[in-house]
């Protein structure tokens, strides 16, 4: 189908106003970072800075143990991606193909989780945490997200299209349970488990909320606190050193991101067998 | 010994009405028994209940000389062949055929050995390392095939396994189950609703309706000595023709025997001919409606004053031609009472209106 010029030129201009919207803001934390403190300041602003301060990432990095950081960030979000399998998994795979009393009304409970605002929630759980004693650890950050109900979700929807006759072929050929949901459902249902995985991981990844409110001291904090904490710095805000910080925070997704493009996009377009 | 009994088998979900209503059914040792009926008639559910898949309501089902109703599936030494040939998608064809034997614990330079005979077996060698998505439909029913064979089970038991093939791939494939059957000996439990399926594979064949055993039999003996009115009917292309017998009075002469009701001829055992001849059988004067010529045989459809049937010729079509005259051999003449059950009778029931033919057919 050939569409006509005008059309055509209506069309990229769309697109490259949606793209700019969306990319301003990392192009302009990426051109900021390289920048010295003065030209962070100047009107009209500049995209591109007269010569690049790479030191500035260097100084971001010094100015806190953003190792620590960075490890306990690995730890938790790896952390809370491979407790929620744990447990999303079985639930998710329970509530598609198990019948047993009050199934609905318990699954019913999970969904209700996912409309309660987290902000109602976590005094409660910070207080029920601190009872425990793991208040300022890693443990504190990561048993909170140890399940999902929208991974249970997620995961039950896909576990119900896999047919029937699968899960009655492999019970005849005496399989076990966990070995039908493992060999079977699992391998099944690998896009939506690499779009939850990723999902999951940005998000605490990026998490600034509860780590603020459960940590206290830097050996429990993760990136985002350290990299917000930049601000304080010699009173002022010393813009290039901040988005120095923000770009060492973002570059691990953007890796995830690169290598894993071509799962997320088959993430969305499911393919069963006839 | 695996010959599979069903002892007062009834089968109901929740509370509805009972989908299996007390049924008795035994199945040979080593025969290739075929389910038939229309669909709803209970056949997929009897055998989901024999490869313990379905739960029975009450009563028992025994496998060879063990009660099997609280046995797992997996435990029965049974093997099912899936309509949607049921194959795990992201398993090679050597994952799919060997997931079976690991489960059974077979060690694994054995397993190989059992799969790759087995693959050379169903002609799939080169294909063990390939997707079930890359593979043809025929190609994937010879996969489930080869899957349910290297079990070595006791029974096997399929499942409308040819309704997604084309039809000349059916053909082929009904001929080499038949082979495999005669092959390994081993019980074969088939359903399905195709009843050219059913004539041509079985060695019995078991006519379900609505739950229940309309009749079990070698195929020639439903088509010959139908039980009742729905065996009939289902077996023979086309359908027997079923008639009121009042319809027929005027034509045969008065009913001696009250239990009859229906009387029904086979379309192929009625002869169609241009004039009246003197042969021995009911004569009735017909006018042609439709003719579909099939090649060696030709179908017609005809209306007479005892109402609308078929009949089969295998001879050249009459083209042209309007009015015939068809005769149908008194030997060849099944009757039912009310409820569609066989009436045998010693001799013809009914009075002779024609004198001169009963002394043909007494002489």
């Amino acid at each position: 189908m050939k569409t006509s010029l005008p059309l055509r030129l209506l069309n990229v201009i769309g697109l490259i106003i949606v793209v700019a919207i969306f990319a301003m803001p990392f192009i302009w934390m990426i051109s900021t970072s390289l920048k010295t403190l003065g030209e962070t300041m100047i009107f009209p602003p500049k995209w591109i800075p007269d010569e690049p301060i790479w030191q500035n990432f260097m100084d971001a990095w010094n100015s806190g143990p953003f190792l620590q950081y960075f490890i306990n960030s690995v730890i938790v979000s790896v952390g809370i991606l491979i407790f929620q399998f744990i447990t999303v998994i079985p639930a998710a795979y329970a509530f598609a193909r198990y019948e047993f009393r009050f199934k609905n009304a318990l699954f019913g409970l999970v969904m209700v989780t996912m409309m309660i605002p987290a902000q109602l929630i976590f005094l409660p759980v910070f207080l029920n945490l601190s009872e425990w004693g793991i208040l300022d650890t890693l443990w504190g950050l990561i048993l909170p997200f140890a399940t999902s109900a929208f991974g249970i979700f997620m995961l039950r929807q896909t576990f119900k299209q896999v047919p029937e006759e699968l899960l009655e072929a492999a019970r005849l050929d005496n399989s076990t349970d966990l070995k039908i949901m493992m060999k079977i459902m699992v391998p099944m249902a690998k896009p939506t488990l690499i779009t939850l995985g990723l999902f999951n991981f940005i998000t605490h990844w990026n998490d600034y909320f509860w780590p603020l409110v459960m940590t206290t001291t830097e050996k429990a904090r993760t990136l985002p606190v350290g990299i917000a904490q930049l601000r304080q710095v010699d009173g002022g805000v010393a813009w290039n050193i901040l988005m120095a910080g923000n770009v060492i925070l973002v570059i691990p997704i953007l890796i995830i991101f690169f290598f894993a493009q071509r799962h997320i996009i088959r993430a969305f377009t499911y393919t069963g067998v006839k | 010994m695996t010959k599979i009994q069903l002892k007062n088998v009834s089968k109901a979900y929740g509370n509805s009405k009972k989908v299996i209503d007390n049924m008795n059914l035994e199945i040979r040792d080593g025969s290739f028994t075929v389910l038939v009926g229309p669909s709803g008639c209970g056949k997929s559910t009897t055998l989901r209940m024999i490869a313990g898949l379905e739960e029975v309501t009450s009563g028992e089902i025994w496998i060879g000389d063990q009660l099997v109703n609280e046995v797992a599936p997996g435990k029965r030494g049974i093997s099912m062949v899936f309509q949607n040939y049921a194959l795990y998608p992201t398993m090679t064809v050597r994952g799919n055929i060997e997931f079976g034997l690991e489960n059974m614990k077979i060690p694994k330079v054995e397993r190989k050995k059992m799969v790759e005979e087995i693959a050379e077996i169903v002609d799939l060698t080169e294909f063990l390392d390939k997707r079930p998505q890359n593979l043809s439909g025929g190609q994937r029913q010879r996969v489930a095939l080869a899957r349910a064979m290297v079990k070595k089970p006791k029974v096997f038991i399929f499942d409308e396994p040819l309704s997604n093939l084309d039809a000349k791939l059916r053909g082929q494939m009904r001929t080499e189950l038949i082979q495999l059957h005669k092959r390994l000996g081993t019980t074969f439990i088939y359903v399905t609703h195709d009843q050219v399926e059913a004539m041509s594979m079985g060695d019995e064949i078991v006519i379900l309706d609505k739950g229940n055993i309309m009749q079990q039999a070698a195929p020639m003996e439903v088509y010959h000595n139908p039980e009742n009115q729905f065996a009939a009917k289902f077996i023979g292309i086309p359908a027997m023709n079923v008639l009121p017998i009042a319809m027929l009075e005027r034509n045969i002469g008065k009913m001696t025997d009250g239990r009859i009701f229906h009387v029904g001829f086979r379309p192929e055992h009625a002869e169609i001919q241009t004039a009246k001849q003197t042969t021995s059988g009911v004569h009735l004067p017909c006018e042609i409606m439709t003719m579909e010529t099939l090649g060696s045989e030709t179908l017609y459809l005809v209306n007479s004053d005892a109402g609308q049937f078929q009949v089969k010729s295998f001879h050249n079509p009459l083209m042209n031609t309007k009015k015939v005259h068809v005769t149908i051999p008194f030997d060849k003449l099944y009757f039912f009472d009310t409820q569609g059950n066989r009436v045998y009778t010693d001799g013809l029931p009914f009075e002779w209106r024609d004198e001169k033919v009963r002394e043909e057919v007494l002489v």
